[in-house]
């Protein structure tokens, strides 16, 4: 990646209503995002759909974050979203679990759709919502408190179990799942601050699958850790996608390309293209998409 | 034509110079601060020390039939003059009470007259030459000397010096602490949630915050008015009662626990906040499981930070009729009391040399207090501390 070219981007990030305008004339030859084209599907399993997102836009206070948006998630997949900085991905991954909320100047319109419920209605319960689809952040955020009580915690909270023996139970294959539990079986009871960064990372998956939802949203899960442990949460993502639908945001199109089954790659709060991995990275439709994969920006 | 190190040396001279001279400066704001307070705490050591110490005279108490019907007569007449008004009159009573003391003579160390006590301390000579010479041989004979004064430990206010004591005015602060403590602690801490963790962040929002800063800088005299206002007039709640005086300083303390208690919550990162939404919690949850237990240590450390200073108010507690002459302390919080800053103001307020000491070592038992607050709020922020 050029640095002056990630600065300049970052400048016209700064400015939006006149870079923003420049940036979008430069790249006119280029279709708009494929809502009429098909996307390429992974012919070798059958995908359900899990999340159905139609024209959603967002706003912060008079700034546009994010334009139009339609994508479809299907379950048991993973799908990375792509872009530079500033692009509208986090802020889209953020949509699907209603995080924007906590964000007073936001204002959504639009569909985003789950097991035929729209997630933004009315009668939708943030907190049900979050039940479902849980998250996991950029910085590993495990609870001040231990490495049970990180996992114990939220299933608890929503009654899911009662009886001590369960909680255990539930406990152990969180954190089996999660790739950690010969790790720490030993010391469950220290705080779970005390792990290495990847470590923590893994607990706050431990801590979101301990819920069983069905969307896992990751944002940038590995931006803060070592090439080893990347790679660990690489693969946990990999073995995950049996139980879970996993969406996440990446800085990284070599992870994208090695972890995801479907890509969708934001530019300035548009989704210009949206496609079966493969597809994307040996042969995007659109210019843009192929100049940040080629690395000419981002 | 870039610079040699011997230019950029000769123009650094001139910058560290400087700063060493501002260390200087710094250090010596701190020295003579820290001299500031040795001065003044070793000021009241010496002034207040005699007052933990009270002359004793050894004597013969004969306890009969005469004795009680004229308490002066239980003990020798060249004696008499020396020993405390404040002896004889219950010695009936302690004979009624007591009857196996009826018809015996004992031998027994009893409190001597603040005019003895102080010429013992070298502070003033108002005894009669007679009586004099009598304590002269009785220091002497070993029989008359200074104890510790566990009086002034025991006993409320007296007219009498050396039966004045702190006890029922640090009753009272007790009192009125724990009115002040369970009003503005839960209302403190409620308000400061709301505003931090569940109001919108809008015009009528900041007004509020404002006002509570604003608050807090308030002169403390004016809550005393306030108090007497609401409290006495309108309520009619009892005058110089602990429930007044506690409400009262409550209504001062609040803005300061608000102020402290949102500063805790603030530093309370984000992250903690988005990983609680994220697993489901409700607000209320995110507050009670992750916020406030991170943020205790801080609120509690602001809290009593608050109540020690609420501790040492003097000025609303005047208008609620608390510095008041409180020879008895009362144990409910709506009899009449007063507080150890307002006894220390009483007694600053006697011509008498004897109550002269009283003062300073009523100001070294409320200093002892709130040092222990403080020390009490340190060792509690340790202990809650990065239990993570």
């Amino acid at each position: 990646m050029n640095d002056t070219t990630l600065q300049n981007f970052q400048t016209q990030q700064d400015s939006p209503t006149a870079s923003e305008s420049a940036v979008r004339t430069s790249y006119n030859e280029a279709p708009t995002p494929n809502k009429g084209q098909p996307v390429t599907r992974n012919e070798s399993v059958e995908e359900n759909l899990s999340v159905r997102v139609r024209d959603l836009s967002l706003w912060y206070g008079e700034h546009q974050a994010l334009d139009d948006i339609s994508i479809d998630i299907f379950a048991n997949t993973v799908t990375a979203l792509i872009g530079p900085s500033g692009c509208g991905k986090s802020t889209f991954l953020r949509c699907l679990n209603r995080m924007n909320d906590l964000i007073s100047s936001v204002s959504i319109k639009g569909l985003v759709e789950m097991d035929g419920h729209d997630v933004n209605a009315r009668g939708m319960d943030e907190v049900a919502l979050r039940r479902r689809v849980g998250m996991v952040f950029q910085k590993p955020n495990p609870f001040p408190k231990s490495i049970y009580e990180n996992v114990a915690y939220a299933p608890r909270m929503h009654d899911m179990v009662s009886r001590k023996a369960d909680q255990d139970e539930l406990v152990e294959r969180a954190l089996r799942d999660a790739g950690l539990w010969n790790e720490v079986k030993d010391k469950l009871h220290e705080p779970g601050t005390s792990l290495s960064g990847g470590q923590q990372q893994r607990l706050c998956i431990a801590r979101a699958i301990a819920v069983r939802p069905d969307v896992i949203l990751m944002d940038e899960p590995t931006s803060a850790l070592d090439p080893i442990s990347t790679a660990t949460i690489e693969d946990l993502m990999d073995k995950l996608k049996k139980d879970f639908t996993i969406v996440t945001v990446t800085h990284n199109m070599q992870q994208a390309a090695r972890v995801a089954d479907y890509t969708a790659f934001f530019h300035l709060g548009e989704m210009i293209e949206y496609n079966a991995t493969k597809q994307m990275f040996a042969n995007p439709h659109t210019k843009k998409a192929e100049d940040y994969i080629t690395g000419r920006y981002g | 034509m870039s610079q040699s190190f011997e230019e950029i040396s000769a123009q650094l001279k001139k910058r560290h110079r400087r700063s060493a001279r501002m260390k200087w400066m710094t250090m010596g704001a701190l020295i003579l601060s820290a001299a500031f307070l040795v001065v003044f705490i070793s000021d009241m050591v010496v002034r207040g020390w005699p007052a933990f110490q009270q002359a004793q005279i050894q004597t013969e108490v004969s306890y009969n039939e005469q004795s009680q019907k004229l308490p002066l007569a239980a003990v020798d007449e060249d004696v008499r003059p020396l020993i405390s008004r404040g002896f004889f009159r219950p010695l009936p009573r302690r004979m009624e009470n007591n009857p196996a003391l009826m018809g015996t003579t004992q031998t027994q160390w009893v409190i001597a007259d603040s005019r003895v006590d102080q010429y013992l301390k070298g502070n003033e000579d108002r005894l009669r030459p007679a009586d004099k010479e009598t304590l002269q041989a009785l220091v002497e004979e070993g029989r008359a000397e200074l104890k510790f004064n566990t009086t002034f430990f025991t006993t409320g206010d007296s007219k009498m010096p050396e039966l004045a004591g702190i006890a029922s005015a640090a009753i009272g602060t007790v009192m009125t602490m724990l009115v002040t403590m369970a009003v503005c602690f839960p209302i403190g801490v409620m308000t400061a949630v709301y505003l931090e963790e569940f109001a919108p962040d809008n015009k009528l929002t900041q007004i509020i915050e404002i006002n509570i800063n604003n608050l807090a800088a308030v002169p403390s005299i004016l809550f005393g008015l306030l108090g007497l206002a609401i409290y006495i007039s309108f309520f009619g709640v009892p005058r110089s009662s602990p429930l007044v005086g506690g409400l009262t300083l409550a209504l001062m303390t609040l803005p300061v626990i608000i102020i402290s208690t949102r500063a805790a919550l603030r530093s309370v990162p984000d992250s903690i906040r988005h990983a609680a939404f994220g697993v489901g919690c409700s607000r209320w949850q995110v507050v009670r499981d992750h916020v406030l237990p991170v943020s205790l240590p801080g609120i509690l450390t602001g809290s009593i930070i608050g109540l020690a200073q609420a501790m040492g108010e003097t000025a609303p507690l005047i208008i609620v009729g608390m510095v008041a002459f409180i020879p008895d302390a009362s144990i409910s919080i709506t009899g009449a009391s007063t507080v150890m800053p307002a006894q220390i103001f009483t007694w600053a307020s006697e011509p008498n040399s004897a109550f002269a000491e009283k003062t300073a070592g009523g100001i070294l038992v409320l200093l002892a207090v709130l040092i222990f607050l403080n020390a009490l709020a340190v060792w509690l922020r340790n202990k809650f501390e990065r239990r993570w």
